[in-house]
């Protein structure tokens, strides 16, 4: 009798602790952008009291003053002025077929910087401006560039200049395929990975405004809205591909393909929770 | 005095069929231990060899599966060139050296992927 009473309290016990925790893990488990935003630019606004939100988005220099200060001499002559001027020539150069990569965006590729990445609805995954790039030379017989440097950092810094001071508008709709993909940049952007075993975390969420070596690391909030940058320590311009790959090796992780779906996810996930804040591209950094 | 030169030159004889005899494995020793020496160093090569193939697959194997996660790292790439670098050179000490210490960082890698299969929200901005 006492045994009867023991297996039925027990399994009383079980059966609400079945009813309780079962709904919670759900909601914890569920992603919520418009939450994670909020959470995301929370904690950097706290972290970094004196700092304007829309200064984020230059990075290292938004850091300290002397870092702005720096900043705003470099600005009077910008190291990726000549990247703007090949962009716009390149953008405005008929290809072989006549037709242009004006007639593969919308507005004519003018001022569309702070759409991308969009997610596809029809291909079911997420389309960067990199990527939407190279598809428009392709389509229009042009063989496709390097998705790290020189001519597509020139196009996307061109196109970045066109769109500075508007705010990141990165939707994600109503479609499960696209909150996964969202999902999956987050996985992605706290995941540690290399020998270092760092996290894109780890050094942008856990330690900005702080130097590794002689670099002071940049906030995630607002990181890419200045891409592409100019960057004294590549001695060039470099995309958010040659961005994401070298960060993966520096960790001494092995890179993953440039637009691999991981990193499009990213730049998804990153983008997003940057909303509001305006494109500064195309940028430079120490 | 005859008897005693007899069992003299006996004695001496036994003496030289046991120098003779001693003398004989000696020389067989001398000639086993030659040919040894001479046949034993491709002996040798062959076994480091094969443990160097067997070690090296074995990393192979598991910076593949490291690769399956999408989380192989620079590291041991290295190393496993290390290995292939000692090999080409006959150095298969250094080579199976170096196919473990790939091998290693390849689990390493293989463990780290999957524990931040569930790690990974402990740093997530609530």
């Amino acid at each position: 009798m006492r045994s009867a009473i023991h297996l039925a309290s027990a399994a009383l016990a079980l059966a609400a602790l079945a009813f309780g925790a079962v709904p919670s893990a759900v909601a914890a488990d569920t992603p919520n952008p418009p939450a994670d935003a909020k959470a995301f630019r929370d904690f950097f606004t706290q972290k970094f009291p004196k700092v304007k939100l829309e200064d984020f988005v230059n990075g290292p220099y938004s850091m300290n003053e002397d870092l702005h200060r720096q900043w705003e001499e470099k600005e009077q002559f910008p190291p990726y002025e000549f990247s703007v001027d090949m962009g716009k020539e390149m953008f405005s150069k008929p290809f072989k077929n006549g037709k242009s990569y004006a007639d593969c965006f919308p507005n004519q590729g003018i001022g569309i910087r702070q759409n991308y990445p969009y997610f596809d609805e029809k291909e079911g995954k997420v389309i960067t401006l990199e990527l939407a790039l190279n598809r428009c030379r392709e389509v229009n017989g042009e063989p496709p560039f390097s998705f790290l440097k020189d001519e597509m950092a020139a196009l996307t810094a061109y196109m970045a200049f066109t769109s500075r001071g508007k705010p990141f508008d990165i939707k994600i709709p109503d479609d499960p395929r696209a909150l996964e993909a969202y999902q999956n940049g987050k996985r992605y952007f706290y995941t540690r990975r290399g020998q270092l075993n760092f996290s894109c975390a780890t050094c942008h969420v856990q330690s900005p405004g702080e130097r590794i070596r002689a670099e002071v690391l940049a906030p995630a909030l607002g990181i890419l809205n200045a891409m592409p940058i100019y960057r004294s320590e590549w001695s060039g311009m470099g995309t958010i591909s040659r961005r994401f790959t070298t960060c993966n090796t520096q960790i001494r992780g092995v890179p993953l393909n440039p637009q691999d779906d991981e990193y499009r996810d990213l730049e998804y996930y990153l983008s997003y929770v940057s909303n509001g804040l305006p494109i500064s591209g195309p940028g430079a950094r120490p | 005095m005859s008897i005693v030169r007899k069992s003299g030159n006996r004695f001496s004889k036994e003496i030289m069929l046991k120098n003779k005899s001693r003398m004989l494995r000696a020389s067989t020793l001398s000639l086993a231990l030659a040919l040894l020496m001479a046949g034993a160093t491709p002996v040798l090569a062959a076994d480091s060899e094969v443990d160097f193939r067997a070690a090296y697959a074995a990393a192979e194997t598991a910076n593949k599966e490291a690769g399956l996660l999408r989380n192989q790292w620079t590291v041991t790439a290295a190393a496993l060139a290390e290995a292939r670098k000692a090999a080409d050179k006959g150095d298969f000490d250094q080579a199976i050296a170096s196919s473990k210490e790939a091998e290693a960082l390849a689990k390493a890698s293989i463990f780290q992927a999957t524990s931040e299969k569930t790690l990974w929200k402990e740093l997530e901005i609530h």
